[in-house]
């Protein structure tokens, strides 16, 4: 047992640590591969991406010829014509996510656990959460179909009605409010998940007790629903405020068109136009790497905060 | 319980039955009405008749993208990438799980932090993309299941449920002499297989799912997945090359061939839906508790 946990509670000593590590030599030969993998596919292109933001670096030329620029990418972002739009962009689509689609799963959860029958609760759920296992290619091929102008459901809808039919993907004033009823629709079963399973360890004797002392529904709610999925809810939050500037490209690339570029060009839209399909390597890594950077700080702030706040934390 | 309370309980009840009861119809509607149009006929489709049940009823669109040899190609392609990468994904990631759920292995700490800072700190897309190239992985398998092939979220939720092992277990075995390979093998991974199911559907719906890898390093079309595939004709709007043989208009044709192409790729998940989800509820709420 000594020689298995030998660098456990001990003061440091190579001797012991070396004795343990050939003797779980095993342990390191596994871990290899995985070592690799993260260097290769993860820290590379990490230290990789302030390489070549931060040189003038052409991919003919390869890294070693290329020189060094500084800041001098990144000047060129803030001053690009399309700068604020992107953060605009990419904040309004975020915010509207926070206001509605966060809420959305957790007036589901408290709505589901008001549901006395167990059987229909759960029938209610594996449905609502179906959306979320939809690829976004198909989420993005309804959008087109439903919404398309000539035939689309929703456009046959409103002539039904007596209504004009609009091309709502070609309009830029509707792109944000697509997303974000897209949004509610594919995330609402699944974000609930995680709020029900919080509710599952509420000990019943706590409401039992609140309705002797005369408490109502709402009461129970708020005395002993809420605070049971609130720290649930600070995590759920903190994660989502660290991706504040990060609007997914997968849908967007898929549904947009220059038409709409006011509304719908995102910042890591803006990285793969520039990047993959017009070849600018230097400057939209380092557009990526602005957006990265403000991510980490954000989510690094917001962990603090809340831990202030509520004693809960992501790490 | 006084009479005022149970009427406002009753009412209550009946507003959140119609809320559950809508719920339901607007996430289920939309697959409801694409099976509709698919087996509509187009003119009914165009004039806004179809709801729920097909109209002019008609399994040509079907019949088309059925005899549309790019299809199955991309559909065995989906299997093929599903199968092979999600081998590869458990693999790893029970191969980084695992030590990192010893006490004994040196280095727990700062590998732990190897596995988490990617969570926290993206690397872009571009700079990934530049290596996948560098290293020649274009046009190959590898580029599909290479970059992806561990996910830290899965690692960590993975090293919870190898921490749950009782450790007694392990050790007797330990103090016998078995390496720790075999203890992995041989008592870890065989407590373990719904965990693994759990963790290989993850990656499983994540590599069916995906086209964003195919979109970029896949060149040549008899390589491309499903997605793309449905992305060609349903987005990009290429039913031309699916209609070989019609004879009215071609444009009405094209949409219900979009409806028949969505139903076609979205039918697998459908299908199994019900008897996996249960893994991924435990999946999500064990993600829940580590954070």
């Amino acid at each position: 047992m000594a020689k298995l946990h030998a660098s456990n509670n001990q003061v440091f000593s190579w001797r012991k640590a070396w004795t343990s590590v050939r003797s779980e030599y095993h342990l390191y030969l596994m871990f290899l591969p995985v070592v690799a993998y993260y260097a290769i596919f993860r820290y590379v292109p990490m230290v990789g991406s302030f390489a070549i933001g931060l040189t003038d670096y052409d991919i003919f030329k390869g890294f070693l010829a290329s020189s060094f620029i500084g800041l001098s990418n990144f000047k060129d972002f803030l001053n690009d014509i399309y700068f604020w739009r992107l953060i605009r962009n990419t904040l309004a689509i975020n915010l509207l996510n926070l206001l509605f689609a966060f809420p959305a799963p957790i007036v589901l959860a408290l709505l589901l656990n008001e549901i006395p029958l167990r059987r229909v609760k759960n029938v209610v759920q594996t449905i609502s959460y179906l959306p979320h296992f939809v690829s976004t290619v198909i989420i993005a091929s309804m959008l087109i179909t439903f919404l398309s102008p000539s035939t689309g459901l929703v456009n046959n809808l409103i002539a039904g009605l007596g209504g004009q039919r609009v091309a709502f993907l070609l309009r830029p004033g509707y792109f944000w409010g697509i997303m974000t009823l897209e949004a509610v629709w594919q995330g609402i079963g699944w974000g609930a998940i995680i709020y029900l399973a919080a509710l599952t360890g509420v000990n019943p004797e706590l409401y039992e007790a609140a309705v002797m002392d005369g408490s109502g529904r709402w009461g129970l709610v708020w005395h002993i629903t809420l605070p049971a999925i609130l720290p649930t809810i600070v995590v759920m939050l903190l994660l989502r405020i660290g991706h504040l500037l990060e609007v997914g490209y997968e849908l967007v690339i898929l549904i947009y068109n220059p038409s709409i570029y006011s509304t719908s060009d995102v910042i890591s839209s803006y990285v793969y136009r520039r990047g993959i399909l017009e070849a600018d390597y230097s400057y939209s890594t380092a557009v990526g790497l602005f957006q990265s950077v403000i991510g980490l700080l954000l989510v690094v702030g917001a962990n603090r905060l809340a831990k202030r706040l509520t004693q809960v934390g992501i790490w | 319980m006084g009479g005022r309370r149970s009427v406002g309980r009753t009412v209550f009840n009946v507003c959140n039955a119609v809320f559950m009861v809508l719920l339901c119809v607007m996430t289920l509607y939309p697959f409801l009405f694409i099976l509709a149009a698919s087996f509509s006929s187009p003119l009914f489709i165009s004039q806004g008749k179809v709801g729920m049940v097909p109209l002019g009823f008609t399994t040509t669109a079907y019949h088309m993208v059925f005899e549309y040899p790019m299809i199955w190609r991309a559909y065995f392609n989906t299997v093929f990438y599903t199968l092979f990468g999600t081998a590869i994904n458990i693999l790893l990631t029970v191969l980084a799980a695992y030590p990192l759920s010893r006490k004994s292995f040196l280095g727990r700490r700062f590998f732990s932090l190897m596995v988490f800072v990617p969570i926290v700190f993206t690397s872009g897309l571009i700079p990934s993309f530049l290596v996948v190239n560098g290293l020649g992985l274009r046009n190959t398998v590898w580029a599909m299941v290479l970059p992806g092939a561990i996910t830290s979220f899965n690692v960590i939720l993975m090293r919870t449920f190898f921490e749950e092992i009782p450790v007694a277990l392990e050790e007797s075995a330990r103090i016998d002499g078995a390496s720790h390979s075999a203890v992995l093998f041989r008592i870890v991974l065989p407590l373990s297989i719904p965990s693994i199911a759990t963790v290989g559907l993850f990656y499983a719906v994540g590599h069916w799912n995906s086209f964003f890898p195919a979109l970029l390093y896949l060149r040549d079309p008899e390589m491309h997945p499903i997605q793309i595939v449905l992305r060609n004709i349903v987005i990009m709007n290429q039913t031309e090359m699916v209609m070989q043989s019609v004879e009215s208009d071609r444009a009405q044709v094209g949409e219900t061939i979009k409806y028949a192409t969505i139903m076609v790729a979205t039918l697998p998940i459908l299908a199994v839906y019900p008897f996996i989800q249960k893994y991924f509820v435990k999946g999500a709420m064990l993600g829940s508790v580590k954070g």
